[in-house]
């Protein structure tokens, strides 16, 4: 049986990649008030800020500090830029590295 | 069912502010305390839902507008969280709920002595660094660099305006150490026993019939008339 990537906690980083992935669609799902199926199909590609008329940067602001709580991470003013909120995969990146800073 | 009050205003003067209401002159009435500023747009009408449920269980509730909020015509930068709390004061005298329902950023303004719940509770520094960050994201979008230390430092002495609400220099002081207060009296409700999706997050707001079935089951059970033999 293959092993469950969502629960993998032998990942050296403490948290695996996928953890990340899952926790940043579960709060994009209650962000944007989507389904997680729809969620499940954004990709890195998948435009967010600037692409999506809802997501204003109070949604962001909010999007974020849920994150920091979620991953238990810190975000700095200075993290945040365009680049990083334009996309999906833009977005996963900078949670990905962050968690590795932390 | 909008009913009228009379509220003190900043300065001694007052002032007459509205208030949603469901009175059929029960034995309980809810006060409820809704969230601040943004995060009031996103849950208002999950919370006069929450009401109307209250209603058909036998519970009376009121939601009060705060000066400066919803349809006040008062200015929301000459209020203060202190103005606040003295408001909520005279709408407790002339509402006398017996309960209080607070949720995220409104367990600041808890009247003392009053029973109640805490929904999802959050202090005033943390609804400041939600509103700092958007108002430096649109200001990064728009090409401008402003930073959280820069914008407080103003916010402090001559008040700022955060995304798209103008607050007062006291306001901004106030909330920056406001934290909510611990009491036996008050009762702490997590999103996990609501379930669902926090709705203060959504993007744009929204409501949850079985959210709100389950925030006024909670209340409901409590109140139980059946189960109140005092």
């Amino acid at each position: 049986m293959a092993a469950d990537p969502v629960k993998d906690d032998n990942d050296a980083l403490g948290m695996s990649r996928a953890r990340i992935d899952s926790a940043l669609r579960s709060v994009l799902c209650d962000v944007l008030g989507l389904d997680a199926e729809d969620v499940a199909e954004f990709d890195a590609d998948t435009g967010l800020f600037g692409h999506l008329p809802e997501l204003d940067s109070m949604a962001v602001a909010g999007l974020l500090t849920e994150l920091e709580d979620r991953l238990d991470i810190l975000i700095e003013d200075d993290d945040v830029d365009g680049e990083m909120l334009e996309t999906y995969g833009g977005l996963l990146a900078f949670a990905e590295a962050k968690v590795i800073e932390g | 069912m909008f009913a009228e009050w009379t509220c003190p205003l900043p300065g001694g003067t007052t002032g007459t502010e509205s208030a949603r209401i469901f009175d059929d002159g029960r034995d309980h009435r809810l006060l409820v305390i809704p969230p601040l500023f943004d995060e009031h747009n996103k849950m208002r009408h999950q919370l006069v839902e929450v009401m109307r449920r209250l209603h058909l269980s036998g519970i009376d509730s009121v939601l009060p507008d705060m000066p400066g909020t919803n349809e006040s015509k008062a200015p929301l930068r000459e209020q203060s969280l202190d103005g606040w709390r003295t408001a909520m004061k005279a709408a407790v005298q002339h509402f006398k709920p017996t309960r209080f329902l607070a949720v995220r950023a409104g367990a600041l303004l808890v009247p003392v002595g009053l029973p109640g719940w805490d929904y999802s509770p959050m202090g005033g520094k943390q609804v400041l660094r939600g509103m700092v960050r958007a108002r430096i994201i649109a200001a990064k979008e728009a090409g401008r660099e402003e930073t959280s230390d820069g914008l407080m430092q103003s916010g402090r002495t001559e008040g700022i305006e955060l995304a798209g609400w103008p607050l007062g220099a006291e306001m901004v002081r106030e909330l920056e150490t406001a934290e909510v207060a611990s009491s036996p009296l008050r009762q702490r409700i997590d999103q996990s026993l609501v379930g669902g999706k926090p709705l203060w997050l959504r993007a744009e707001p929204d409501d949850d019939p079985e959210q709100a079935d389950a925030l006024a089951a909670i209340i409901a059970v409590a109140l139980d008339p059946q189960a109140d033999t005092r």
